[in-house]
């Protein structure tokens, strides 16, 4: 009834083009964004921002960086963390280095290091595929962090091998608080957002997806393949090194190495599958889904327990909140293989015949 | 369309309950509220069980035979951290909102999780205690003014075991041209005796190896055919959680002698060794307190706790970190109780229990009063001094049970305290932070 195009005449090729062709669906987005950038600062609590928000938006990025590789270039990659910690190491290092440096550009050179170190860790996709590859990346995951804390000088020499991130200062203007740190994420991310969006609309990303489909048949109508999965490397890489350097500088602002494991891989990893493979939309979801369930029903446990006065010990709720997380992602991949995305999908067509159906 | 339906409501669900989400229960009006980051389940759940059913069983004493803290009762709410630094700061987060005066203090017993929160507890005026753990120059209170690493740091724990070692080969100047491995947890709380050791090292003449092993650490073979070509003389052993035992049970195979193996306090409990069976037979391990339950305090946990069905596991009680946890409590009462003299007997807020920290004073007398005796030692702490005595005490696994295998003694503290004043220098200068103390 709402969500009906009828009527919408498209009479130019850039209407047509357009990242969202349906007016409801550009509204919406116009709405989400409003809310996002003016309704939630102003409401939400700290806790909400650094606990919540902040994560699942530094998540998104990351996701969205191995959602680039693995479902639009079709590479297994098992060191999503490792090129987040590349990121994480070189923003620090650039920031400490050199005196007078924006905090931005070190972001963006900490995301063009993770870039670099991607292609380098890229170049055997050309000669071995799906799980091989996924072996050739986790050699990424060990190497990177052992790197990092075997040499002290990444770390600026602490003891521990920590790195503890900078104040984050912009134009003299200092993000110190929740609600400004959450701001600098949300803009990177959704900036970084609609660039993923219109790259794989645009030659590159057609690219990719020819590659993944089929590379003999993408190499025989004239793409070529080392360039196209290396691109693909650098560019996921530079939006896993963007996430890193937000994880350590915005979230936690002091990260060990050990922090960016396997683990993390994984997580992300699970991420994209829940969310859907190849699709911007799907990382969000999926970061959402990972990052904010399981906060959602440890919360939901532990005061169910408290309004039945059961005396639970916390690690009983916390195993209890394992098995029903672990039920939901089954349930999930059982119901929908093609992960929230592809549900949301599903979700739209219906509701363009909603409330009549035939 | 049947399954697209339940999906819809599951979604439904979820998006209901994430809003509902902030509405926090409201904590009892008037009590002192503790914020517990805790973990008993994930690698390392047996460890965090047991340190912090102790703390919780002292909070609960306090309440049960006393009424509280001169008549205000602590109230307090767990958060499952599984020792992983996101959920820990996930967790602070929640927690800290629970009420109005704060969460008192944390004990994060994660090193990580203390890095993690390092940067937030000065800006949200609430105090961090780390109990032999955590960042060793914070140490130095004038840079780190709100976090407290009491009673012993890792550097001291280092140098401790280093002069233990040294009074084992009969005198330190013996220690000339001997070979010691530090086989060491890999992440920062493995890392963090390194500058340390390399100086003493350095200082003594003795050689040494520095060998890590990835988390979570239940394969060590190669690390011990590493050891066994080596030959060292002791092995310092900084485990942490099935790395220890696995450890130990690895040294038995390849044959080196584990008395001639100390420990690192986190090494040192009885799910170390308990896990490494006959193996661990001789072990040294420094530690913090004593275990044990010959202690009048144990017996009024026992009657007023547990009597009432009030405790946790009534097994726990007596083992190394059952007693550390339980320390760790009395030391945030004791806090609470020096911020009340001065600020009257209500609940403390993060600002007042951060004072009540810094002058804290917990003499023998005092210990004795409260029934503690020997179990710790006694602390006093400054604004310059966040760490407090030192003293390590070493005990050896003999027939089933931690016997003392020392006095309380310390290690190098003058090198110590130049080095953590240079570190947490050189961290002030990173951060912009000038140094100074707080005022009231």
């Amino acid at each position: 009834m709402f969500y009906r195009e009828a009527g919408q005449f498209k009479t130019t090729y850039a209407a047509d083009q357009a990242l969202f062709p349906i007016r409801q669906d550009r509204h919406a987005m116009i709405a989400l964004l409003a809310i996002a950038f003016i309704g939630v600062p102003l409401f939400a609590s700290e806790y909400w921002l650094t606990a919540l928000l902040i994560p699942f938006l530094v998540f998104a990025l990351a996701t969205l960086g191995l959602n680039i590789l693995t479902g639009y270039a079709g590479q297994l990659s098992l060191g999503t963390a490792a090129f987040m910690a590349v990121g994480a190491v070189a923003a620090y290092n650039f920031q400490l280095r050199i005196p007078g440096m924006p905090v931005l550009l070190s972001f963006v050179l900490g995301g063009a290091t993770a870039a670099l170190v991607g292609i380098a860790f890229g170049l055997p996709s050309l000669r071995i595929r799906g799980f091989y590859l996924a072996v050739a990346t986790l050699a990424a995951q060990f190497f990177i962090p052992w790197l990092v804390t075997k040499v002290g000088w990444f770390s600026n020499y602490s003891a521990s091998g920590v790195i503890s991130a900078q104040p984050i200062v912009i134009l003299g203007h200092a993000v110190d608080t929740p609600q400004k740190k959450y701001l600098l994420v949300l803009a990177i991310v959704a900036l970084l957002a609609l660039l993923a969006k219109n790259l794989v609309r645009s030659r590159i990303g057609r690219a990719w997806m020819a590659v993944r489909d089929m590379d003999v048949a993408a190499e025989v109508i004239g793409i070529r393949i080392l360039r196209t999965k290396l691109t693909a490397f650098a560019v996921s890489s530079f939006y896993c090194g963007i996430a890193g350097a937000l994880y350590a500088f915005a979230y936690l602002g002091n990260v060990e190495p050990d922090g960016f494991n396997l683990d993390l891989s994984f997580r992300i990893l699970f991420m994209v599958i829940v969310g859907g493979v190849g699709s911007v939309l799907g990382s969000f979801l999926g970061a959402a889904f990972i990052t904010l369930v399981p906060i959602l029903l440890e919360v939901l446990l532990t005061q169910g327990a408290l309004a039945f006065n059961l005396n639970l010990e916390s690690g009983v709720t916390s195993m209890a909140q394992l098995l029903v997380f672990g039920a939901l992602i089954i349930f999930f991949l059982i119901v929908e293989p093609h992960g929230l995305a592809r549900l949301w999908q599903i979700t739209k067509e219906k509701l363009r015949l909603w409330p009549f159906p035939y | 369309m049947g399954t697209f339906r339940i999906l819809l409501v599951a979604i439904a669900a979820a998006i209901g309950g994430l809003a509902a989400l902030p509405a926090a229960f409201a904590q009892q009006a008037g009590t002192q509220f503790v914020g517990v980051l805790s973990y008993r389940v994930g690698p390392y759940g047996a460890n965090g069980a047991a340190f912090f059913s102790g703390f919780l069983d002292y909070l609960a004493l306090v309440n049960e035979r006393d009424g509280g803290i001169n008549g205000v009762k602590l109230s307090w709410e767990e958060c499952e951290t599984e020792y992983n630094n996101a959920k820990g700061v996930e967790c602070y987060e929640r927690l800290k909102t629970r009420s109005d005066s704060g969460p008192t203090a944390i004990h994060p017993m994660s090193t990580g999780i203390t890095y993690g929160l390092i940067d937030k507890v000065p800006g949200d005026k609430i105090p961090m205690m780390t109990l032999g753990y955590g960042r060793t120059d914070a140490t130095d209170g004038r840079v780190f003014p709100w976090v407290f690493p009491i009673l012993s740091n890792y550097w001291d724990g280092a140098t401790g075991i280093v002069k233990f070692i040294g009074d084992k080969e009969g005198g330190s100047d013996k220690l000339k041209g001997k070979k010691i491995v530090l086989l060491y947890h890999d992440s920062a709380y493995g890392k963090e005796p390194h500058p340390v050791l390399e100086a003493e090292a350095a200082k003594l003449g003795f050689e040494l190896k520095m060998i890590p092993v990835p988390h979570p650490g239940n394969e060590q073979q190669s690390q011990w055919l590493q050891i066994r070509q080596y030959k060292p003389d002791w092995v310092i052993l900084w485990g942490w959680g099935v790395m220890s035992a696995t450890a130990l049970s690895t040294a038995q195979k390849v044959g080196f002698p584990r008395d001639h193996m100390v420990g690192i306090w986190w090494a040192g409990s009885e799910i170390d060794t308990q896990a490494a069976g006959p193996a661990a037979e001789g072990y040294y391990a420094a530690s913090l307190n004593l275990a044990g339950k010959d202690f009048p305090v144990i017996k009024d946990v026992e009657k007023f706790v547990y009597g009432k069905g009030k405790g946790g596991d009534a097994k726990l009680v007596g083992t190394v970190l059952w007693n550390r946890g339980f320390a760790a409590g009395m030391f945030t009462v004791e806090s609470v109780r020096t911020a009340q003299a001065k600020f009257g007997k209500k609940p403390m807020t993060g600002e007042q229990v951060r004072w009540g920290i810094e002058n804290l004073n917990v003499d023998q007398k005092r210990l004795d009063a409260l029934g503690f005796g020997t179990m710790v030692p006694p602390l006093k702490l400054t604004c310059s001094d966040h760490g407090g005595s030192g003293l390590v005490r070493f005990q050896q696994w003999e027939n089933g049970k931690w016997k003392p295998a020392s006095e309380w003694m310390s290690g190098d503290r003058a090198m110590i305290r130049k080095m953590v004043e240079d570190s947490a220098a050189k961290y002030a200068t990173e951060k912009g932070i000038t140094a100074g103390c707080l005022k009231g």
